[in-house]
């Protein structure tokens, strides 16, 4: 499946710049898995160490969180808008 | 560096006080690094926009910024040829210091400027930092009329 990819700032020195890219595939973790092979710099942004995504970045599809869909095994359509975010948070 | 016009100083304040008795927080959108290349290019920002947001752990010792938001934000400031370059949040009882919990929920956010509110003593103070690899470096705040 052909969708866009929305990447954050922080993470785009690794993509060329470019704040959008199209990716292909039938999961979220399969397009996560085809970013990092295009743009080995965002692996340690976007893996955990265990393989799954890291514990500071969301993943939306059509705005909507992944931890409610499926997660990385959430099926994507043609189209699809995906949007890598970083968690932000902290505490005093 | 990070240049914050006072209007916007002013709307950082409000906010701080307006999220107690819980931590607030906020993002900046602006233009990163305006003053050009040199040994500290992407070190400084012109913040051209507060952007309120809700502390989605209405905590008074934790602050997150929800991802709908926050996309929300980076849409916005993007159609407006800005970007995010920084994130503020308030300390409500104590100094405008990184925590650890500031620290380490920074890994992935090297590029940007945060400005911390301390609402500790009667009258509120802010700091800015670089937060990267786990070392903070403080930077100056430098405050224009516009």
């Amino acid at each position: 499946m052909p969708v866009s990819v929305r990447i954050p700032t922080v993470m785009r020195a690794y993509a060329g710049g470019v704040s959008k890219v199209e990716a292909t595939g039938s999961t979220v973790g399969e397009v996560v898995d085809e970013l990092v092979d295009r743009y080995p710099g965002m692996a340690t942004h976007l893996r955990a160490p265990d393989g799954g995504l890291h514990k500071f970045v969301n993943v939306y599809v059509n705005d909507e969180d992944i931890r409610y869909l499926g997660k990385l095994d959430t099926s994507l359509a043609d189209g699809d808008e995906i949007a890598i975010l970083p968690a932000v948070a902290g505490g005093a | 560096m990070l240049r914050l016009t006072h209007d916007l100083w002013l709307e950082l304040v409000a906010h701080a006080y307006d999220g107690l008795p819980d931590e607030a927080c906020g993002l900046l959108g602006g233009r990163p690094d305006p003053f050009g290349s040199g040994p500290n290019a992407g070190m400084h920002a012109t913040v051209e926009r507060f952007v309120p947001t809700a502390n989605a752990d209405h905590s008074a010792r934790t602050y997150s910024i929800d991802g709908s938001e926050l996309l929300r934000a980076e849409r916005q400031l993007e159609a407006d040829g800005l970007e995010l370059v920084g994130v503020v949040h308030s300390h409500t009882h104590t100094e405008a210091y990184p925590s650890p919990t500031d620290i380490s929920r920074a890994e992935l956010l090297a590029d940007w400027h945060f400005v911390i509110v301390s609402l500790k003593a009667p009258e509120a103070s802010a700091r800015s930092y670089r937060i990267i690899d786990g070392s903070v470096d403080e930077e100056p705040i430098i405050l224009v009329d516009r």
